[in-house]
């Protein structure tokens, strides 16, 4: 068991989906590439050979785990760099077909925002919205697809919510109209099955740092022949779609992460599912709660809760004080001083996204972490009600 | 000392806010809300020989919104009328230490709830009210013209649950 101490206070941590802890196993096999192991993989001695065959082997673990081609797989610094070279790679390289872009309304803001950019560069971008639970209706993706789309973007799995979309028909859908799919995976590889041949993806974007792998590390998965731009240029590291000198040593912590998780993920989904479950249970019985996203389709570790009458912010920074680490929605909370887009599109008030609270679990989290949680969250619900004009909704 | 965003003073006010709580029979109630962020405060007064006699808030808000609530009631009880109306959310601000820039708006709303608070006692009792009252109020209505519409469910809900509650 491990455990997490802050300032001399054991922390519950609840925010798996903001990042992971880097398995211990990933730091050992991480180690030597910093200081025995440490050559350019681009050089031709036997240092640099050797970083080189460690890159490929973690480029080979990477791919095995989404059933892809070793040469497909595209290391990158983060997901947010594979988002961004997923639409601007592809829009730019496919402009002379068309202008057009459909992506759903709940992406990760790297893709709201890549597709914002790009409508500044003259490209058309269609949101597509989603149900009450985050879900995109592969019908209407048909029914948005243009002469001149050239990328389809749908996540597989929400951040917020945990909503598990159904990329398999979407991707039905744009192999059947010739057009690009890309899905942003950061959530879901390493915590679900994800194969890039069965769901028909010619793009897939992860993260090493939600696996518990090291952060800084991503890869994008390409599919052999589609058309892209890099947004790096220079060396022509990694096949020339990323230039960079290669960070050998957090790509074979990532390289690591995902063996563990395919040794792993299976039973930990079993396991999560059950706490994610118990925990949703537990705090539904809070009056005037709400879930948010899918009580099924729906990430293994991910739970999403709306309280009436109180403000998110104030909630975590009190469940902070009891060493609960946990995130929220709130407008209070994000810099722009707007509520969470996800929770806008799925239909939610803006005053109910006020009151958001996201608790994502993981390796580390135990039984004893869950009943520690369901236990705090009535008490702290309701003195922020008490201290809200809205209240009173009797508890 | 910060507490991460806030400093130990703005989370102690949070922890534990003084004057909080639904007044009974108040002599003026300010509600003014922030239409950026969606934050919500109640301000109650009781006036006694042009004095403030007891204040009390709610807030729906963050922990700034909560602490520079705190912090007003106490920076006014038992200050006269024109002495409570010249504090500033600077005042404010400066009370409590310090507050994050993008935070400073909610000291703002403080300020005008207590506006808003007199203004109503003013008006609810003919009293001439101050041009400087008059033009702040004109102001603080503008801003928050759309504010019941928002919260409207929430209104509409708690006054279901009162009304169920009194059977």
């Amino acid at each position: 068991m491990l455990y997490f101490i802050v300032n001399s206070m054991r922390i519950i941590y609840m925010d798996y989906a903001a990042t992971t802890p880097v398995d211990v196993r990933v730091i050992k096999a991480m180690k030597p590439y910093f200081t025995d192991k440490f050559g350019n993989s681009m050089s031709l001695y036997s240092l640099g050979q050797e970083a080189k065959m460690a890159l490929e082997q973690s480029r080979s673990a990477v791919a095995e785990l989404m059933n892809a081609k070793t040469n497909e797989i595209i290391f990158t610094g983060s997901a947010t760099e594979g988002n961004n070279l997923a639409l601007k790679g592809i829009a730019f390289a496919n402009r002379e077909k068309g202008k057009h872009i459909i992506v759903s309304s709940v992406e990760h803001d790297c893709v709201m925002e890549s597709a914002h950019w790009l409508e500044k560069q003259g490209f058309d971008v269609t949101f597509l919205p989603v149900d009450k639970y985050g879900l995109v209706d592969p019908a209407i993706v048909e029914s948005s697809i243009r002469k001149d789309t050239i990328l389809i973007s749908v996540m597989h799995a929400n951040n917020e919510i945990g909503t598990i979309e159904p990329i398999k028909e979407i991707g039905e859908v744009a192999h059947e109209h010739d057009i690009y799919f890309h899905t942003d995976a950061a959530q879901s590889f390493g915590k679900i099955p994800f194969d890039v041949k069965k769901t028909n993806v010619d793009l897939a974007t992860a993260s090493a740092h939600k696996m518990y792998g090291p952060k800084g590390v991503g890869a994008i998965y390409v599919r052999e022949g589609v058309k892209i731009d890099p947004l790096l240029h220079g060396g022509g590291h990694e096949f020339g779609l990323r230039s960079s000198t290669v960070n050998v040593a957090g790509i074979v912590g990532f390289g690591e992460a995902v063996k563990i998780a395919k040794k792993e993920m299976k039973a930990e989904a079993v396991r999560l599912t059950k706490f994610r479950d118990r925990l949703i249970k537990n705090v539904l019985k809070i009056e005037g709660s709400h879930l948010n996203g899918h009580p099924v389709k729906r990430l293994p570790n991910n739970s999403n809760f709306s309280f009436d009458f109180i403000e998110g912010e104030g909630l975590i920074l009190q469940l902070d004080m009891k060493g609960i680490a946990a995130s929220t929605g709130s407008a209070c909370s994000s810099a722009s001083l707007e509520p969470s887009h996800v929770l806008l599109a799925i239909g939610l008030k803006h005053e109910q996204a006020h009151g958001s609270l996201r608790l994502s679990i993981g390796k580390y989290t135990s039984a004893n972490d869950i009943d520690y949680v369901s236990r705090v969250l009535p008490g702290d619900v309701k003195r922020l009600r008490e201290i809200s004009p809205f209240k009173k909704a009797r508890e | 000392m910060k507490y991460g965003l806030y400093t130990k003073k703005v989370m102690k006010y949070f922890k534990n806010p003084k004057n909080m709580g639904r007044m009974k029979n108040p002599d003026g109630v300010g509600k003014v809300g922030n239409q950026i962020c969606g934050d919500v405060m109640w301000l109650y007064i009781k006036v006694r020989n042009n004095r403030i006699a007891d204040i009390k808030f709610e807030t729906f808000g963050c922990v700034a919104a909560i602490a520079t609530s705190s912090m007003i009631t106490e920076l006014v009880k038992g200050k006269t009328i024109e002495r409570a109306l010249k504090i500033t959310k600077e005042d404010i601000v400066k009370s409590l230490g310090s507050l994050p820039k993008i935070k400073i708006h909610c000291s703002v709303l403080a300020a005008d709830a207590l506006n808003e608070a007199v203004y109503d006692y003013m008006s609810k009792n003919k009293h001439p009210i101050p041009k400087y009252l008059q033009e702040r109020h004109e102001r603080i209505q503008k801003e928050t013209e759309n504010l019941e519409e928002i919260h409207k469910d929430y209104i509409d809900l708690e006054k279901k649950i009162w009304k169920v509650g009194k059977k």
